[in-house]
Order: structure tokens, then C-alpha cells, then sequence
């Protein structure tokens, strides 16, 4: 029985959710430590539910209401690895939460997450965030696969490696826990991609980002309308280190993607840009939280949304900076560029900063397209629905733009392309 | 090529009447000049030509080849041949002024049911048009209009207007903002599109714009309406005495 102390009746997913831990026991690999830490993850769910808006860091989803339900395991949703977003790029498939395909990389070591759970290596990371921390629950529950990657000392990735979790419809968890090794420089495409039916997944990357490296990771997802999609992005930095993520939402009926950073080294660099697509009645969440745990250390975030329908989207993002880290710069930018009455966006920043020798800012914009720029552009002969994409292709393409490599700007902006396509 | 009856208009949003009984013809190869002063209906009548629906037509008609184009977009109207060269041209971050070139005059190439240009051709004609503007190409690389001078900004709405290769010009206060300089390049830019088959209507407050673009009509606009045409002799007539003897005139 859930919550018997509050007396509250569970929702259809929890029930689902919790239900369902019985049946699928004996699949989930791992033993001894790892299924303890996995009945502690069910028993946490069990007890607190699933967050509502009177949990803070949920307040704007409300996961307890939106979730209505559950997408059942589906044995036949496994697909083949699909075409990398980038031809050339190195691919490691998941699909139907299971590992499928591994490249081969020189001094690059991809092992199947199910190996590692078997052999109890991951207990550290079996760990939740906090009461607070569904994602990690259900996660830790019910992870099955997922790829560990180790990027040896000094490694230098000539084209991209493609993280790719297809989940087509049913339901699937994964991880993927991936250490760069010191002055590492690499670009990962996290693609989290859908297909047509229901779905329900969670993915989990956790990030160690050594000293020097130079990382660009980006999280693009592409689900259905009727999938949903939890996922948490964990990562600490490194003395020197930069970590340039993106993330682009391009689909999805319910999403919510985490952003944990924690600067650890001086020197180091972390820079969030954000593209959400939002239409339909989709609901898109991201939150971040960011510590500055020592001096020196600096970061920067632009989010861009782009909201039409009746879509609603969520920024949060919070930054801590801890008494020692002095000369910490903090940027923080939220742009909504919203499209019809219906639609909504809510941004939260919170800075909390304990230490006096710093530059910290945040700033939230609203704006509808300009009357006088569609004017302008019709009157030279583009005819209105063009005129609209192009100045909304224009609001995102600028962040998208600050990516140096060619071949990723002219595939993010196709994904554009082809949102515009279907919802403007 | 463009007439213009017994034209109404207000303000959508509150209704003001800004065009009140409009009447006027420009011939097809003509340069027509419509001067007035401040608050005359200058700028709205060249906005109602080229389609905003900021104003509403409540009475008249604006006939372009014989045919109405109330019930047509900009865009349409733009793809049939009218150009607007704007007082103010909007800076719009993140559009490449190139791209915006290609998809504008694709667009319209589009809507006549031609095919687009190929891109080598596309290039050349822009390199050509920049050049004969005294425009640097590098500019043409950044996003539209954004951090030019106003003397560039009017420099690339008659490359523009070169590109496009409209039927009926309306060059809305062009002179503004423009030293001698620029005003000689953009006249001339304007004078080299002089055809039989071209008409232009040269919006402007001052006479100075006239000596560089030579008008063969000249109209006075004063709240709402024609109050008097002539020839290029009635532009010089209003630099001497101002607009007071004519509006006296026609009261």
C-alpha cells in the first residue's frame, strides 16, 4: 500500500510505477548492494508519492498530476541504431533499454551498464539526490542498460560520439556514465529519440569532466506526443575544464531534463544554452542547479523557448556559490518567444551566494514576434508563414550559431527546420 | 500603372482618419512626387500601398494595372512588383541579410511561377548591385540591417530594390538621415532603374532629393487628400514659399 501514513490514494501511475517493481524484480540486473539500492529507490517512491507542486523544486510540474499513466513494457519496441545526427560520428546504442551497439575508439572503453550492475561498480552512483529526486528513484528502480564510457588521458575525439537511447514507445531506463580523462577534448550528442507510440523513459548521464578537458555535450531530444521522458544530466568540472552542454527539446508530451553541475576546479568553465520547441499540449521542463565550490570559476546560461499551442514550458535554474569561491562570474539569460495566448512559460532563477568577491545577473524575456520585422519581411515578397519561421528560426539560430562546428549547426537547425515545419 | 480613387483609411487599432478621399495617378515610366508636410498622410499612404494591415480602407479603391489590390498580402503585393523602399528599415537580429536576399527574391520568383535562382547567378547579381552602390560586400554577411549607419540601411533598401526589380518603386523618405554623399549614390541607384515600363513614387518632405531624382509629376498632400498637382516647377515653388500659399489656396 502507498503513503498509508498520509491515507492518500495513489495515482494510476503510481500505482503503475510501483506495481510493476514485483513483476520486473527478476529482470533487473544486479544483486546484493545493487538491489538493496534498488528497493530503497521503490520504497522512497513508495512512501512520498510522486512530487507535487508543494515540493519546491516541482512546483511548476506538477508531476503527481501530469503523469497519467504509465506506458507498459513493450518487448517487441527494440529498434536497430538509427543513422547518427552527424554522418561520421561514432555511435553507442541503446534501444528499448538495451545496450545494442558499441563503436570501437582508440583509448575510449564502452562497457554494457548491465555488466557493471552485475558487478555491483555502480553503487556509488545508485545513490538519490534527495527527497525530492524522483527521476534518480524510478531510475534506480528500474535501470537496465545503458553504455559506461572511459575517455583515457589526453584523448582527442576527431568527430562526434553519439550517445543514442531509441525508445520507440513502452517503456525503458537507462544510464549513462561517462568519465572523461584529464585534457580530454571531445563532442557528445546525447539523442534521446522517440517514435510514434506511448511511451515512459528515464536517462540518467553522470558526467565527470577531469582537468583541461574541453567537452561539448548536447542533449537533443526528439519524443512523440505521447511520450514522456525524465531524464537527469549530472556532471562536476575540473580544474581548466570547460563544459559547453546544449540542450534542444524538440518533442515530447512530458519532459523534464535535470542539469546538475558542480564546478569543482578553478578555472573551469560551464555553459548551458537551452533550445525548447514547444507545441501541442506538451509540457517541457528544465531545471538546473549549479555550485560554485570554488574561487574563479565561471558560468553562463541562455535559454531560448520558443512556445506555441498550448504548450507551457519551465526554466529553473539555480546557482549556488559557496563562501570560498570568490570571482565566480554567473550569467544567467531566459527568452521566451511566445506564440499564442494559450501557450505559457514560467522562469525561475534563484542565485544564492555566500560569497562577497562576485559577478552574478539573471534576466527573464517575453516577447511576441515583432509586428513591424513580419511587415518588413512580407513586404519583400515572403509570404507570412515563411516571414514567421524565418524570425523565429532567427530567435534560436543565434545560440545555435555559437557551436564552432559546422556539421552540428546545420543539423540542430534542420531539427528546427522541421519543427517549424509542423508547428508554425 | 497605379490609381488611386477617392481613397479612405483609418487607423485599425482607434480608428483615426488619416486618408481622406485620396485621388492619384501615376503612369507607367513616370516619377511621381508626393510632398507635404508633417502629418499630411505621407507615410500611411505608402504603407496602405504596400499592404499593412495597420490601416483599414473604408471607402475608394487602389487600382495596380487596371486590377484592385485591396484584398491582396504584402507578399503578394510585393511578388506583383511593388516596393516599398522603407523611412525606417527594421534591423532584424539573426537573419542574415544574404539568406533574407535569397528567400526574398525566391519567394517572389515563387509566387510567378518562376523557377529559383541558382546560386552562382544568385551571387552575382548581388555582388554586381552591391558594387554599383558602393556597398561592401562583407556587410551583406551580417544580420539584416543590424549596427548599419542610416546611410547603409537606405543603401541596402535600393540594393534591394535592384534585386527585386519591381514594377512601382515608393521610396518613403529616403532622403532622411543621408548626407550629400550617400544621397548622390542612392538617387543614382534610383535614377538607373528608370524604365518605360517602371513607375516610382518619391515620398519626401524636402526639395533637396528632387534636384538628384528629377520628378515628372509633383502632388501636395495635406490631410489626407491631393490638394494640388504639377510638374517638377511646384516643388520649387513650395522650397521658396513653404506650404502655407498652397494650403491657403486650396482652402
Amino acid at each position: 500500500m502507498m503513503n498509508v501514513h498520509t491515507g492518500r490514494q495513489p495515482t494510476a501511475a503510481e500505482s503503475a510505477l510501483v506495481d510493476s517493481f514485483v513483476d520486473r524484480m527478476g529482470e533487473l540486473p544486479g544483486d546484493g548492494e545493487i538491489a538493496g539500492a534498488r528497493d530503497n529507490a521503490i520504497e522512497a517512491l513508495k512512501t512520498q508519492g510522486l512530487p507535487s507542486r508543494r515540493v519546491e523544486s516541482w512546483h511548476y510540474t506538477d508531476l503527481r498530476t501530469l503523469l497519467r499513466g504509465v506506458a507498459a513494457y513493450d518487448e517487441t519496441a527494440g529498434t536497430n541504431a538509427v543513422p547518427p545526427v552527424i554522418a561520421g560520428s561514432a555511435v553507442a546504442a541503446v534501444s528499448n533499454g538495451k545496450s545494442i551497439s558499441a563503436p570501437r575508439l582508440d583509448g575510449v572503453e564502452f562497457t554494457k551498464l548491465s555488466d557493471k550492475l552485475v558487478g555491483g561498480s555502480l553503487i556509488a552512483q545508485m545513490a538519490i539526490r534527495g527527497g525530492d529526486d524522483a527521476i534518480g528513484q524510478i531510475n534506480a528502480a528500474y535501470v537496465t542498460d545503458g553504455w559506461a564510457v572511459t575517455f583515457a588521458e589526453g584523448v582527442e575525439l576527431d568527430a562526434p560520439l553519439e550517445l543514442q537511447n531509441v525508445q520507440a514507445r513502452g517503456q525503458g531506463h537507462v544510464r549513462f556514465p561517462v568519465k572523461f580523462g584529464k585534457g580530454v577534448k571531445a563532442t557528445v550528442i546525447e539523442r534521446q529519440a522517440g517514435g510514434e507510440g506511448e511511451g515512459f523513459s528515464t536517462s540518467l548521464s553522470n558526467v565527470t569532466v577531469a582537468d583541461d578537458c574541453e567537452i561539448t555535450w548536447i542533449i537533443l531530444r526528439e519524443h512523440s506526443d505521447q511520450a514522456t521522458q525524465l531524464a537527469q544530466f549530472i556532471a562536476t568540472i575540473g580544474k581548466n575544464a570547460k563544459l559547453n552542454l546544449y540542450v534542444v527539446n524538440a518533442g515530447g508530451k512530458l519532459v523534464r531534463q535535470e542539469v546538475h553541475v558542480l564546478a569543482k576546479g578553478e578555472g573551469s568553465d560551464f555553459q548551458l544554452r537551452g533550445v525548447n520547441l514547444l507545441g501541442g499540449d506538451s509540457h517541457t521542463d528544465v531545471t538546473m542547479t549549479l555550485g560554485h565550490l570554488v574561487e574563479n570559476t565561471t558560468s553562463l546560461q541562455i535559454i531560448r523557448n520558443v512556445v506555441t499551442d498550448r504548450a507551457r514550458g519551465v526554466f529553473q535554474g539555480q546557482i549556488k556559490v559557496n563562501k570560498v569561491a570568490q570571482k565566480t562570474d554567473a550569467r544567467m539569460a531566459c527568452n521566451t518567444l511566445l506564440l499564442s495566448d494559450d501557450g505559457e512559460f514560467d522562469a525561475k532563477p534563484e542565485l544564492e551566494i555566500f560569497a562577497d568577491d562576485v559577478a552574478c545577473g539573471h534576466g527573464a524575456t517575453v516577447t511576441e514576434i515583432d509586428g513591424n520585422h513580419l511587415f518588413y519581411l512580407r513586404a519583400r515578397g515572403i509570404p507570412e508563414n515563411e516571414a514567421r519561421g524565418l524570425l523565429i528560426k532567427a530567435f534560436v539560430a543565434e545560440i545555435i550559431e555559437e557551436l564552432e562546428n559546422e556539421a552540428l549547426v546545420e543539423a540542430l537547425e534542420a531539427i528546427l527546420d522541421k519543427w517549424l515545419a509542423v508547428h508554425v | 500603372m497605379l490609381e488611386i480613387r477617392n481613397l479612405h483609411a483609418r487607423i485599425a487599432e482607434d480608428g483615426t482618419e488619416i486618408i481622406r478621399g485620396l485621388n492619384l495617378k501615376v503612369q507607367a515610366g513616370e516619377v511621381a512626387a508626393i510632398m507635404g508636410p508633417n502629418g499630411s498622410g505621407k507615410s500611411t499612404l505608402s504603407y496602405i500601398l504596400a499592404g499593412r494591415d495597420d490601416y483599414e480602407v473604408t471607402e475608394g479603391d487602389i487600382l495596380y494595372n487596371g486590377e484592385s489590390i485591396l484584398d491582396l498580402d504584402p507578399s503578394e503585393r510585393a511578388a506583383k512588383g511593388i516596393f516599398l523602399a522603407f523611412q525606417y528599415p527594421m534591423e532584424i537580429p539573426g537573419v542574415a541579410t544574404m539568406e533574407f536576399l535569397k528567400v526574398a527574391i525566391n519567394s517572389q520568383r515563387k509566387a510567378r511561377g518562376e523557377e529559383p535562382l541558382k546560386i552562382p547567378e544568385f551571387l552575382s547579381r548581388v555582388k554586381t548591385a552591391a558594387a554599383s552602390l558602393d556597398m561592401d560586400i562583407g556587410m551583406l554577411k551580417r544580420p539584416l540591417n543590424v549596427g548599419f549607419s542610416g546611410g547603409e540601411k537606405k543603401r541596402a533598401e535600393i540594393l534591394q530594390m535592384k534585386l527585386l526589380e519591381p514594377k512601382l518603386c515608393i521610396l518613403d523618405e529616403t532622403d532622411s538621415g543621408l548626407d550629400i554623399d550617400a544621397l548622390k549614390i542612392v538617387a543614382d541607384g534610383v535614377n538607373a532603374l528608370r524604365a518605360p515600363d517602371r513607375a516610382t513614387i518619391v515620398i519626401t518632405h524636402y526639395q533637396r532629393l528632387l534636384d538628384y531624382i528629377v520628378p515628372d509629376s509633383v502632388h501636395v498632400l495635406y490631410k489626407g487628400q491631393v490638394i494640388k498637382s504639377g510638374d517638377k516647377e511646384l516643388a520649387l515653388r513650395l522650397e521658396e514659399n513653404g506650404y502655407a500659399d498652397i494650403i491657403g489656396e486650396a482652402a
